[in-house]
């Protein structure tokens, strides 16, 4: 498999708002609700284009739930986006009861999520997001892994899904590296990196992380299968029982605390069908705070050489797992 | 029968006593239930579903339909009752009420597909933004629907019916119209004591809105409400109906402890002979 190069760093904000603007010149009934921050969240390309179709509606992020509930039932296909924080966590109740329990088709745009946002500190910095909106039935979760899979991202979420969508991004321009014709289908794990020693299951901008590792990994001879999970929920688990079984050790990687999030959502399936020592990488329950973004990523033990580290401790497991399991075999004879 | 000569319309209040009877009925059968709301708001949904809604029974998604938000989701019983007595579906099912697998859900659920439920509901203080959504996308369409919400006076604790209110205001919402089950009463008791209201008409006219405020157990008192709000332009529009917690059961008119409380197969003949009266 050839590798993955990185083509210019670009934010998944960007990828994203790219992505919307595409889903409204095909799609008439898209619709962009703002909550004072739209440039920033990359809905400002879908609001010039088509200012008849952006609602302006303040730093009122429970309102605009709401109203992207009413418009939906009225046949519009609503894009809100706003920081990740406050679209998701803020709004939690409203997206409980007016968008999972109508199950109407309503994108929620997740800005800012992870550690990216950097400067701002811990109030921007959503770390729970991904825990909070995969525990809500028909709510579906999608975490690009870089720009050019955020614009397949929105387009699929626009397109594809008929109830609830949330879509994690970031605002640190990262590497962009996957491309188009790779495709979006929701709910399939992508293949990045083939192996059978271990495998890295990673998010977002982790991805990136987990592919560096694996390269770095494969000049000791270790080959690790990497997956891209861009789609949290509904989760591929053939493809993660598959791992498990030709793999026998797992590390997820993902910009979110370790509770809850990817990693959680993985060892649920693993842990019941087929369980295999697991490590996380991720935020061990603690807040963000305030730095340049590639610091943080090092100071909360979200790099590659993180995952490495994990590599090391997951393999470890697995032999140990291998020779108790050998020993049990020979003590039955 | 108290002949009430104040009643503009002797129909809607047969209608609405006929509403009020399938409500204690259908709550006696279920064991649990909002006794005391349903019975505030009985006479502004008869009002809706029999005067002032532009709607077919018999085509529950017509889409030139109006539409109605319930966001006092609990009230759900006197929906359903109007609903059925409007033709929406027999009236036998409304002892279902609450009942494992029944399309009458205890707060109003879409998934189990009542016809003409246009949004389940019950967290208090989302319905107006969903009412707002619905007005939006049609203002944006340039659809003559008129969109209604009912909300609750204790309701308008909730901060999210005020980012509503504002939004409404500033979109110039002119066909969006809000009624206020103004009983005075929550669980804890008045609501001036709980966490005090007033000035409320003040407020919603602060709030840019076409504030109109009249008795939610008169006919023509309500009627007249509502047409006034039609002659709107540019603002939404708030009606403030005066009702009276438990109205019709004479027995628990004004007590607050009937807000989330159903009566017993005892208690339910006699309120029954009580909305007779």
């Amino acid at each position: 498999m050839e590798r993955f190069i990185n083509r210019g760093n670009k934010a998944t904000k960007t990828g994203f708002g790219e992505g919307l603007l595409e889903a409204g010149i095909a799609n008439s009934s898209v619709v962009a609700i703002g909550a004072d921050i739209t440039a920033s969240v990359g809905v400002d390309l879908f609001a010039s284009k088509f200012p008849h179709r952006f609602i302006s509606l303040g730093i009122a992020e429970q309102n605009c739930v709401g109203v992207a509930a009413g418009m939906a039932l009225m046949g519009k296909i609503p894009v809100f986006a706003t920081y990740g924080v406050f679209s998701a966590l803020r709004t939690t109740d409203q997206v409980r009861v007016s968008l999972c329990y109508n199950n109407l088709h309503v994108v929620i745009g997740g800005a800012h999520a992870g550690v990216s946002v950097g400067p701002d500190g811990a109030t921007h910095q959503a770390l729970e997001d991904i825990a909070i909106m995969r525990v809500l039935p028909n709510m579906t979760v999608l975490s690009p892994c870089d720009a050019t899979q955020a614009r397949l991202a929105v387009i699929a979420a626009v397109e594809q899904c008929r109830g609830p969508v949330y879509l994690r991004f970031g605002r640190e321009a990262m590497p962009d590296f996957t491309t188009v014709d790779m495709g979006f289908h929701i709910g399939k794990a992508q293949l990045l990196h083939e192996g059978n020693d271990l495998v890295l299951i990673a998010t977002g901008h982790m991805t990136w992380e987990a592919l560096q590792a694996a390269y770095e990994l494969e000049k000791e001879g270790i080959m690790a299968r990497v997956l891209n999970i861009h789609t949290i929920k509904p989760i591929d688990e053939s493809a993660l029982l598959e791992a498990a079984r030709e793999c026998g050790a797992i590390v997820t990687a993902e910009e979110h605390q370790v509770a809850g999030g990817l990693g959680s959502a993985v060892s649920e399936v693993t842990s019941k069908n087929y369980p295999v020592p697991i490590e996380f990488v991720g935020i061990n329950d603690h807040f963000g705070e305030s730095g340049p973004p590639r610091e943080l990523m090092i100071k909360f033990g979200l790099t590659s050489e993180n995952i490495i580290s994990a590599c090391r401790k997951a393999l470890e497991r697995k032999s140990g797992q291998v020779a108790r399991n050998e020993k049990r075999g020979s003590e039955v004879i | 029968m108290d002949p009430r000569p104040e009643n503009g319309d002797d129909r809607l209040a047969l209608l609405a006593k006929s509403i009020r009877q399938s409500v204690i009925r259908s709550l006696a059968e279920a064991g649990s239930g909002h006794l005391g709301g349903s019975m505030s708001s009985a006479d502004i949904l008869t009002a809706l579903y029999f005067s002032v809604l532009k709607h077919h029974p018999a085509e529950p998604s017509w889409p030139g339909r109006d539409r109605f938000i319930l966001s006092i989701g609990h009230i759900a019983p006197v929906l359903y009752a109007t609903l059925a007595e409007a033709g929406y579906f027999p009236k036998e099912e409304l002892l279902t009420l609450r009942k494992t697998g029944s399309r009458l859900q205890g707060h109003p659920g879409r998934d189990h597909k009542l016809p003409g439920l246009e949004l389940s509901a019950g967290s208090l203080g989302q319905g107006l933004s969903v009412a707002v959504g619905m007005a939006l996308a049609c203002k944006m369409d340039g659809l003559s629907n008129r969109i209604y919400c009912l909300n609750g006076d204790g309701e308008l604790q909730e901060g999210s019916i005020w980012e509503a209110a504002m939004s409404a205001a500033h979109h110039h919402l002119d066909r969006l119209c809000v009624i206020i089950d103004r009983n005075g009463l929550q669980i804890d008791g008045r609501t001036e004591t709980v966490m005090a209201l007033e000035p409320l008409k003040k407020k919603w006219e602060a709030f840019g809105w076409n504030t109109l405020e009249c008795d939610g157990h008169d006919f023509r008192s309500l009627l007249s409400a509502f047409q006034k709000t039609r002659l709107e332009t540019s603002r939404p529009s708030v009606i403030i109906a005066k009702t009276v917690m438990g109205k019709g059961i004479g027995s628990i008119e004004g007590d607050y402890h009937w807000h989330g409380k159903a009566p017993s197969g005892e208690q339910a003949e006699e309120m029954i002979k009580e909305v007779a009266r």
